[in-house]
């Protein structure tokens, strides 16, 4: 079973807290969120592939099985881990509150 | 995008000059040729921050040019019994054994086998995930007949099967009986068929058990359709066996009046220890384990009254296969070396290199074994290499919660996963589930290089080896192997001893050669954290090889069943030290107390600090805050911290001279410690969380002195060495090289 934490969709003060900062430390309220996020299956979850070491990385999901290769989402490249990091969250919070997470 | 395509092992790990090392080499479509060249290694980090990858030339005759070819690897346990004339009587035919299928929905996967396929003689027992148990017969005439059951069983359940063939009325039996008791079971059940025609159960293929073979290599059947799960007191006989014979043959010994028509009766109870599978019939019909089946399990009649298989074997006589474990590679040799008699002790590679493509095989050049060429050995952690190993849980699981972000892929997890046969790590499960609990090193290791991007055992102890290297101290290398086979006269040839940034993984031998080393004036620089604490065991007829069990607690990727805590390699019980009354605080002043792998922390000084006896640990230091940067997570207090603790062993005079703090919430304190669960748990709420430098004097002159850390050592190379961790390493270092005794 998923992590049952609820994330109130309104709290988009939190969401600012991460794009801040995303690789943290956060605050309390905002780790809830965070640990809710990177809970879960393995099959289909986000990972980061490395394309060029140190430089740039593409967002790919894992199979969860054993020799079977991950799927690489090859329009999402990022140059920064930070940037990787809020893109999933962004993703994230609109597929658990089901509400696009708008900051201006 | 690199595409990682070559890799490779060493036949040892540790060589003294003279001696010879053989290197074997697979390739992936693509590279047709590498360069191999034997280089010692100085340096691996290539973080931009970090200090880059580093090695030097060792010229030796392997520098060359060689053929990059593809090396088949042959995985999965199973059984082996050659063709005897203790099946010369086959006419008639049961089989039976005691069997829990750990994945019975996967394939259908062998329970024995005896059977030439081309020419249709023979017969095979199989498990099928629609029809349960099916014999399959030689019809004679390059063909085999099938009868099934029909029936399938339920994964994790004992089942008693049993098939028979009588020659003469051509009548088969088929029997599968859960040996548990659940109400509206379906599982059970019988079935006969008439064979209808002759069958050819005789032929001289080898018996197999939880596999069957079609073809050789390597001087052995090659093991497919591997069965997952446990086999218990296979028999073979020459006579269909009634319901009441086949029970009587469940037992350690083969009645008197069942001995005519025993082909072989094996007794997994007998041999624990080894490889061999014992027949307790008169033709003494033994067999030969491949590639590490699980031994030492419980098996269908355990009461629970005994913990250790060697209390009562009987109740152990199972082993479990699986069809992912491997031992040994079995490559064909690309090149090896002779080491050069005058070649400096140190940790060397064997550097292939194809275009973008590398990879290095890592071995260390010990001192010749008669004596020490410095007065500083490092100890390079081998069994936590070991261990390590082929961890795919970062593709396998990408695990965001332990690290509290995303997961980075790196080709060499992509290329590991794309190579299931080179087994696993002993933090994996096996395909069924099942925890790994053997290792061995001759296989490649893919994480286990100088410049893997995840900074852990050698990739991060190379931080160590690049400070050294930089502080032109003169060191010898030597491993956990060297330490397990040559006890405590290896390291007393030192001054003081160094180990690496995490050994975890411990041997008795090794316990007691560092313990003795202590206590006889040695000087010992733990420079890493949670080490001393898994209990591991090597078997002497089986080299590279290491055993260990994840016992009642500590921080587990995997657990093991209740009564199978004692290893089978040495009837040892696994598991913790701390469990079998050895704490890391009694050998070194602190243990295992937390870990988390988002931020590192710092250290902060401590009364302690101020104590006479720990001047010169200080010296030329000012600062109260140490270590506020490393190469991972930013600080020297990061990863797996170990704490003082008197009530766990930490010497009573011992001096806690920095202890770390401010650790995040990803920080939690490890399970053993926890009795009641409380809301307090992470870095912010729990004050346990936490990391403490000790130094304590020993007896006859010596010392110890304890980093805490694994974070540590990253820390050493910041502001190119001109930091106060690699102030405070150096002081201990010189003063721990200087013969005057301690107090």
């Amino acid at each position: 079973m998923p992590s049952q934490y609820p994330i109130d969709p309104s709290r988009t003060d939190l969401a600012r807290e991460f794009m801040a900062n995303p690789m943290g430390p956060h605050s309390a309220a905002l780790q809830r969120i965070v640990t809710r996020m990177r809970d879960g299956e393995a099959a289909g979850r986000y990972v980061l592939v490395t394309r060029v070491p140190h430089e740039e990385w593409v967002l790919a999901q894992i199979s969860g099985q054993r020799g079977v290769d991950l799927t690489l989402l090859e329009d999402q490249v990022f140059s920064s881990l930070e940037d990787a990091e809020r893109a999933v969250f962004k993703m994230r919070w609109e597929l658990i509150t089901g509400t696009p997470l708008l900051l201006d | 995008m690199l595409d990682k395509k070559i890799a490779g092992y060493s036949d040892e790990i540790s060589v003294a000059p003279g001696e010879r090392i053989r290197f074997m080499v697979s390739c992936e479509p693509g590279v047709d040729r590498y360069q191999a060249d034997i280089v010692r290694l100085i340096s691996g980090d290539r973080q931009p921050d970090g200090p880059g990858y580093r090695d030097e030339l060792l010229p030796t005759s392997v520098s060359g040019e060689y053929p990059g070819r593809t090396q088949e690897t042959y995985y999965g346990s199973y059984a082996v019994v050659p063709d005897s004339p203790a099946f010369a009587a086959l006419g008639s035919l049961s089989l039976q054994a005691a069997i829990f299928p750990t994945l019975p929905s996967l394939r259908r996967a062998c329970l024995i086998s005896k059977m030439d396929v081309d020419a249709g003689l023979g017969f095979a027992l199989w498990t099928d995930p629609a029809d349960g148990l099916v014999l399959q017969l030689g019809d004679g005439a390059g063909g085999q007949r099938e009868f099934a059951l029909g029936r399938p069983f339920v994964a994790r359940e004992w089942y008693l099967v049993s098939a028979t063939y009588d020659a003469d009325s051509g009548e088969i039996r088929l029997r599968q009986e859960l040996l548990d008791s659940y109400a509206r079971d379906t599982s059970s059940g019988a079935a006969s068929h008439s064979s209808d025609g002759s069958a050819a159960v005789g032929c001289d293929a080898p018996l197999l058990i939880a596999a069957a073979s079609r073809e050789e290599a390597r001087g052995k059947p090659i093991g497919e359709m591997i069965f997952n799960g446990r086999i218990e007191r296979p028999v073979v006989a020459s006579r269909a066996l009634e319901p009441g014979e086949i029970e009587a043959l469940r037992s350690d010994s083969v009645p008197l009046a069942l001995r005519s028509d025993v082909c072989a009766a094996w007794d997994f109870a007998q041999a624990i220890e080894t490889d061999d599978i014992v027949d307790i019939s008169p033709n003494r019909a033994h067999g030969t384990l491949i590639n590490l089946p699980i031994r030492a399990v419980r098996g269908s009649n355990w009461t629970g009254d005994e913990l250790s298989f060697r209390h009562a074997p009987d109740q152990y006589a199972a082993i479990h296969f699986v069809d992912d474990s491997l031992y040994d590679c079995e490559w064909d040799v690309d090149f090896e070396l002779e080491v050069p008699a005058d070649t400096p002790s140190g940790l060397y590679a064997a550097r292939l290199t194809s275009g973008d493509q590398e990879d290095h095989i890592t071995f260390i050049v010990r001192p010749p074994r008669d004596r020490a060429t410095a007065s500083l050995a490092l100890l390079i952690p081998t069994a936590s290499y070991m261990a390590y190993g082929n961890s795919r849980g970062g593709i396998e699981v990408g695990s965001e919660l332990l690290a509290n972000r995303l997961h980075v892929v790196s080709p060499e997890e992509r290329y590991l996963n794309r190579h299931p046969e080179y087994g696993n790590s002993m933090y994996d499960d096996h395909n069924d589930g099942t925890g790994v609990c053997y290792s061995s090193r001759l296989r490649p290791l893919i994480n286990i290089r100088p410049t893997h991007p995840w900074l852990w055992q050698l990739s991060a102890d190379m931080h160590i080896v690049e400070w050294l290297e930089a502080q032109d101290i003169p060191f010898d290398v030597i491993t956990d192997e060297d330490m397990h086979q040559d006890g405590v006269s290896l390291l007393e040839r030192y001054a003081c001893v160094m180990t690496c940034s995490h050994p975890e993984y411990y041997s008795t031998n090794m316990w007691d050669a560092l313990h003795a080393f202590t206590q006889r004036g040695g000087r010992l620089m733990y420079m890493g954290g949670n080490g001393f604490y898994w209990r591991v065991a090597y078997r002497d007829d089986k080299p590279g090889a290491m055993e260990m069990r994840r016992t009642e607690d500590g921080s587990r990727s995997w657990a093991s069943e209740p009564g199978e805590y004692y290893m089978a390699f040495t009837g040892e019980y696994g598991g913790l030290w701390w469990r079998a009354g050895r704490t890391p605080q009694s050998l070194v002043g602190n243990g295992f107390i937390a870990q988390g792998f988002d931020h590192s922390s710092y250290f902060r000084r401590t009364a302690d600090s101020h104590d006479p006896r720990a001047a010169f640990i200080f010296e030329g230091i000012d600062d109260e805050i140490i270590g506020d940067f490393g190469l991972i997570g930013g600080g020297a207090a990061g990863l797996e911290l170990d704490s003082a603790s008197r009530a766990y062993g930490t010497p009573p005079h011992a001096l806690t001279v920095a202890t770390s703090e401010q650790h995040t919430d990803a920080y939690i304190r490890v399970n053993e410690d926890i009795g009641h669960m409380l809301l307090s748990i992470g870095g912010q709420d729990d004050p346990q969380v936490h990391a403490d430098v000790v130094f304590f004097e020993t007896p006859r002159g010596g010392a110890v002195f304890s980093t805490g850390s694994i974070g540590w050592s990253s820390a050493l190379f910041h502001n190119h060495h001109d930091n106060n961790v690699s102030r405070m390493t150096r002081n201990v270092l010189d003063r721990f090289l200087d013969p005057a005794p301690f107090a």
